[in-house]
């Protein structure tokens, strides 16, 4: 009897969960069709535009510098013994870079950002709730999700692929350091052999897909934020879920990026 | 006869199972200060988050300036919202934000208006409150006290004509209190507001009222002046009095 009890609880308890995960789905559709209503409608918080665009920029500019040459440098010095088997040095620099831009310097920078700016949205926004700030926004006759929601989504949705591309570049310069440990290329030798394999089926899904990225950091760090509960336990889970929901969802679409690049490619 | 700038009739608030507001009534007369008592848990704060629709009431009628707030659409509602100012109970100030730019930031949805007549009225309000020299610091810097008159000096720069102040002198000390409840009877002669104070502070209901009433079990439970209710033969009354 108590068996049986207990397997009750356990079905209960996985349709309670499998319930809980449908309803956030419907919620956070919502909130993305909220966004989309008032991303159109003015009035435009342009300087609040500006200035989240320049937080998530400058906030995230040193980590992915300094992380994006520690991938470029390490992934060269890591390929070379296995093309030097085959005699293959000179393809060091397009393997490389081949890497870099499709798939390692998208990924490597959403998941900085998701760490770096969506923990801070995410408590950021929370705190702002569990402080009343978004109610005082509200009484002021001030629409809070359009300051502060819409705002931000299209901050990192803009400023990802940005990020991305700087942090490719920079790879590339921590690349070619990598090259010259052994060999001496110059700099000229080395642009040339990165671009004579690096075409624009590499580059162009990878900035459609940094967008994703951006555009899901900014939506699930919002939700966590907006929709956190009442006290301060409520900011520090909003914080962690949206580092790992943007997480995960990075690389669900990744997943799903490479597979349409392959059947157009 | 006096003019009601409020009316609450039959107001009904629930969340989930848990019943909060069961039939509230009152009335605001225009200039008056009307002092919400009770205990905690009895509905005070959210009939004035009723008021302003940051809670949506499940039943019952709101009017205030003659309109119900009920049934306005959004953009009819913010134009009432900007008539009512609302001082929260943890004065919301934005973080990110120094003291000017929280006092600019309600006077944002007028684009027409120059840097200098922003400027004047940020130094205006922050003069009734007496913080002129707070105007560039960050909210970090202040205390309990400073916050609550700087979130009442960024409510008073929309000029309101009705004021709800949720609990305005909690966490404070008792000569901060009375330096409050003295701010918020200024502000009423300044600006000739109609206020609803949700308070637990006896002596700021004392400063402040010009009428008090007193909520239990989401009802209006007794309505009078302070001295009427302290002479009250109610007992559960008298004793928030004694």
């Amino acid at each position: 009897m108590n068996k049986i009890n207990s397997n009750e609880a356990v079905i209960n308890e996985d349709n309670t969960l499998v319930k809980r995960f449908f309803i956030t789905i419907s919620k956070v559709t919502t909130f993305v069709f909220h966004f989309f209503k008032e991303l159109f409608i003015p009035p435009y918080e342009v300087n609040e535009l500006i200035k989240q665009s320049y937080r998530v920029g400058n906030k995230s500019l040193l980590l992915i510098g300094a992380t994006g040459f520690i991938m470029g440098l390490v992934l060269t010095i890591q390929s070379r013994p296995a093309l030097a088997d085959f005699g293959a040095q000179s393809w060091l620099p397009a393997m490389v870079s081949i890497s870099i831009f499709r798939e390692i310097g998208p990924m490597i920078t959403a998941l900085l950002c998701a760490g770096k700016v969506g923990s801070s949205i995410g408590s950021e926004l929370a705190s702002m709730k569990v402080t009343e700030q978004l109610d005082a926004m509200e009484v002021s006759g001030i629409n809070p999700f359009k300051y502060v929601v819409v705002t931000r989504i299209v901050a990192t949705t803009l400023m990802l692929p940005l990020l991305v591309v700087f942090a490719d570049l920079i790879s590339l310069y921590g690349s070619y350091v990598g090259v010259n440990l052994k060999d001496n290329v110059s700099m000229q030798l080395f642009i040339v052999q990165v671009f004579e394999k690096l075409q624009f089926s590499d580059i162009f899904p990878a900035f459609i897909k940094s967008l994703f990225f951006g555009f899901v950091i900014g939506v699930i760090s919002c939700y966590t934020g907006y929709t956190a509960e009442s006290g301060t336990e409520g900011v520090g889970k909003a914080a962690n879920s949206a580092v790992v929901y943007s997480s995960f969802m990075i690389f669900l679409i990744d997943m799903v990026a490479v597979q349409l690049t392959s059947m157009f490619t | 006869m006096e003019e009601n700038i409020i009316e609450i009739e039959h107001l009904k608030k629930s969340f989930g199972s848990n019943s909060i507001l069961a039939d509230m009534n009152l009335k605001v007369k225009k200039g008056e200060n009307l002092v919400v008592l009770g205990k905690s848990g009895t509905g005070k704060s959210v009939l004035i988050k009723c008021i302003v629709r940051l809670l949506e009431a499940d039943d019952g009628n709101i009017r205030v300036f003659n309109k119900d707030v009920m049934s306005l659409e959004e953009d009819e509602l913010n134009e009432v919202r900007r008539k009512i100012g609302f001082l929260f109970q943890s004065a919301a100030l934005y973080d990110s934000l120094t003291v000017r730019e929280n006092l600019e930031f309600p006077l944002r949805v007028n684009k027409k208006m120059s840097k200098e007549d922003r400027n004047k009225l940020v130094e205006e309000a922050l003069n009734n409150v007496g913080l002129i020299e707070a105007i560039d610091k960050m909210p970090s810097e202040l205390s309990g006290g400073m916050k609550k008159r700087i979130g009442l000096a960024r409510t008073l720069i929309l000029k309101p004509e009705i004021m709800l102040y949720d609990e305005p002198t909690t966490g404070l000390d008792p000569i901060t209190s009375r330096e409050i409840s003295r701010l918020i009877l200024s502000v009423q002669k300044t600006y000739n507001t109609s206020s609803i104070i949700i308070t637990h502070d006896i002596e700021c209901a004392k400063i402040t009222a010009n009428r008090v009433i007193v909520v239990s079990k989401g009802e209006a439970m007794a309505e009078g002046t302070f001295e009427e209710m302290t002479k009250s033969e109610n007992k559960e009354i008298r004793a928030y009095f004694e």
